[in-house]
């Protein structure tokens, strides 16, 4: 394994790239991990093209540059394929993890990406569990079984106590969530 | 009149830090003698109503067991401020020059 | 305890542990969510702090200042244009000798208008009168801000504290935090020997000071300054004994037996440690000098420590738009010809208005240092990399 992992989060404003980034940093953490968590800051927009970032290590991190060469990339909206170059970087060793309803398959085509690809319509999921079509957490959930780098119990305990923090009074947006990154954890299918 | 004497002006070593200055010190510096009009304090005149006291800007005007008893010459600038505020039907302080 | 925090919110928790008597701020981002997530405990009772949201940045300044005077802990947070705003200020909580303490996040200056990392604000601040503590990122921060309390106070004089705009500001990343009960052991009480307060021992501050005393209180400020290398050495060394983590005027990453070397603050810093490690891996006898003061400038260490070296780069985030050189650079410069060393040394100014720095560019920095250090030849003493022709 490298000794730093980089994550690239591609996503518009609103849809929780930041957050994701963020949770999924605090998760590593929780795990013994080194972290960093940190958004691309633009004019920002709803709607607009978003990125966020995470490195990930055993040791310390000092390195305080952008991320050119993601090990992974994960695209929260599949309709960003077309605006925004989301292989950028990626060599064939990295690996793309993307919200849609379409096939790995399709989707490598449609990118022509060589490496590794993982579908997961995390929109639906996001829907059916807490009632929004927000993708974030199911999205964690799916690059925590790609990566393999994280327990995946660990994860679910931890960013249970975050949104318990930010959700005291919406106990059902908890569940919603945490039931929503397990489903995408066993669902995600490619390769 | 005796003027205030700074015998020495102290070194940076010496000052109190920080541009502070103790209170009261302008007691030291005897402005009396700027003066070119002076004012006159007619007790038989006065009110005691404290008006030229609070307007003082020189903290001239004496006063003991809460009465006003006449001008601190030592430091009273002239200014003129005590015989303009001392209202017109007392006139307990009138203005004169100042003869050296 | 480890946690994950952003650099903002590192300067933030660092505030409620001191848990100063007042806190006068404008927010401006970067440094919007230090005073931000810092009003939410003075409403959630974290602090027995005194919030004062004023109307600008100046104000922001006057009312530390006013605060401090009276005989308060005071601090505040700013950057960019609103360190600018605060620039008559500053002169006068300097001159006055107040302990202030400042969470500064570096950033550009407009024109044109940009609100990412670079030193211009802070180094537009450099000669009046505050201690300037650079961090590489969100420990140090949050370090630097513990220390400085006691700093500030010690040395009678103002502290700022920088982070990197977004860089450090915005990065979520893991840092050992203090105990409240230790940080506010170690910060302990602030007890002034004067204050305006203290209706008992009335004084006059900031009269009038003219061509017979404005001289001597100026040299008593720049003496102060002289003193707080001193402080600020054991007031780290204290934090050393009771945290574990190492402070002083600077940082030596494997410099002590480097040929070549870069000199630079803040989060780049970080990113060329990457760079030394893998050209050392290659036999490239490579080495990084993080200076952490700024302001007091420890030129005779700084000199000293680069003096074996062959050749030499300064990295400076800013611009002096002297058609000369950068600020670290002419500081550094000067401090080894005062000192009587000759030494190759190169600026290259980089990083304006946020604009990235990879370990690429900084790789470029060292083949040209390997470069010179054999040709013994500069043709180019000042330049920019990163920028586009």
């Amino acid at each position: 394994m490298k000794d730093i992992i980089e994550i690239r989060w591609h996503g518009r404003g609103g849809q929780g790239a930041k957050t994701a980034a963020l949770l999924f940093a605090e998760a590593a953490l929780s795990t013994g991990k080194y972290v960093q968590g940190f958004p691309e800051y633009g004019p920002e927009r709803m709607g607009a093209p978003v990125q966020s970032f995470n490195r990930l290590s055993d040791k310390p991190i000092t390195l305080h540059c952008g991320i050119t060469n993601p090990d992974y990339v994960v695209v929260l909206d599949s309709t960003l394929i077309k605006t925004v170059n989301i292989t950028a970087g990626l060599t064939d060793a990295g690996a793309i993890i993307i919200n849609t309803e379409k096939s790995a398959a399709e989707i490598r085509k449609e990118l022509n990406f060589q490496g590794r690809v993982f579908v997961i319509n995390a929109s639906k999921i996001a829907k059916e569990c807490f009632g929004k079509a927000i993708p974030n957490t199911p999205m964690l959930g799916a690059l925590v079984r790609v990566t393999n780098f994280l327990e995946i119990d660990g994860v679910l305990e931890d960013t249970k106590k975050k949104l318990e923090k930010k959700f005291s009074h919406k106990p059902e947006i908890i569940e919603g969530n945490i039931k929503s990154i397990k489903t995408a954890y066993e669902e995600v299918q490619g390769g | 009149m005796k003027r205030c004497k700074v015998d020495k002006k102290l070194g940076w070593k010496e000052l109190p830090e920080g541009d502070i200055l103790e209170a009261g010190t302008a007691k030291n510096f005897k402005t009396g003698d700027w003066r070119s009009s002076k004012p006159i304090y007619h007790p038989e005149k006065c009110i005691q109503c404290f008006i030229c006291w609070i307007n003082c800007p020189d903290s001239s005007i004496l006063t003991k067991d809460g009465k006003i008893i006449g001008i601190d010459y030592e430091h009273c600038k002239g200014c003129g401020i005590c015989a303009r505020e001392c209202p017109p039907k007392v006139t307990a302080i009138t203005m004169e020059e100042e003869r050296k | 305890m480890k946690t994950a925090k952003t650099g903002n919110e590192a300067m933030a928790e660092a505030m409620r542990q001191i848990n100063p008597d007042v806190v006068a701020a404008y927010p401006i981002t970067p440094a919007t969510e230090i005073v931000m997530i810092f009003s939410q405990f003075v409403a959630d009772g974290l602090v027995d702090t005194e919030y004062i949201a004023v109307e600008s940045e100046h104000s922001a300044m006057s009312a530390c200042i006013g605060a401090s005077a009276a005989g308060g802990r005071v601090m505040t947070s700013t950057s960019s244009q609103g360190l600018a705003l605060m620039y008559e200020m500053l002169y006068i909580a300097a001159g006055l000798r107040l302990p202030i303490v400042v969470a500064e996040v570096n950033r550009a200056l407009s024109s044109p208008i940009n609100i990412h990392g670079d030193h211009s604000d802070t180094m537009g601040a450099r000669d009046s009168g505050w201690i300037q503590i650079f961090s590489e990122n969100s420990q140090e921060a949050y370090d630097n801000m513990i220390q400085a309390v006691r700093i500030a106070e010690i040395a009678k004089l103002p502290v700022m504290v920088t982070t990197d705009g977004f860089i450090i500001s915005h990065c979520l990343e893991v840092i050992d935090m203090i105990s409240d009960s230790d940080v506010k052991k170690f910060v302990g009480e602030y007890k002034p020997e004067r204050f305006l307060l203290d209706i008992k021992n009335p004084f006059t501050l900031g009269a009038i000071d003219l061509q017979d005393y404005y001289f001597e209180h100026k040299m008593q400020e720049a003496e102060a300054m002289k003193n707080s290398g001193k402080i600020i050495l054991d007031v780290a060394d204290d934090f050393k004994k009771n945290f574990g983590r190492e402070y002083g005027f600077y940082e030596k990453y494997k410099l002590v037996d480097a040929e070549i070397a870069i000199v630079c603050m803040g989060s780049t810093a970080g990113t060329t440690k990457v760079v030394v490690d893998e050209l050392r891996a290659k036999g490239v006898k490579a080495g990084l000098l993080k200076p952490r003061v700024f302001r007091p400038f420890p030129y005779k260490e700084i000199a000293e420590v680069l003096s074996h070296l062959k050749a030499v780069a300064v990295l400076d985030r800013s611009d002096t738009f002297s058609a000369y050189a950068g600020p670290v650079f002419t500081e550094i410069t000067s401090a080894l010809y005062t000192i009587n060393y000759e030494l190759l040394t190169m600026n290259y100014i980089y990083g304006l208005g946020g604009r990235d720095i990879n370990t690429e560019d900084i790789k470029k920095v060292f083949d040209e240092l390997t470069v010179i250090s054999k040709t013994k030849k500069i043709e180019n003493p000042i330049n920019y990399i990163g920028v586009r022709e």
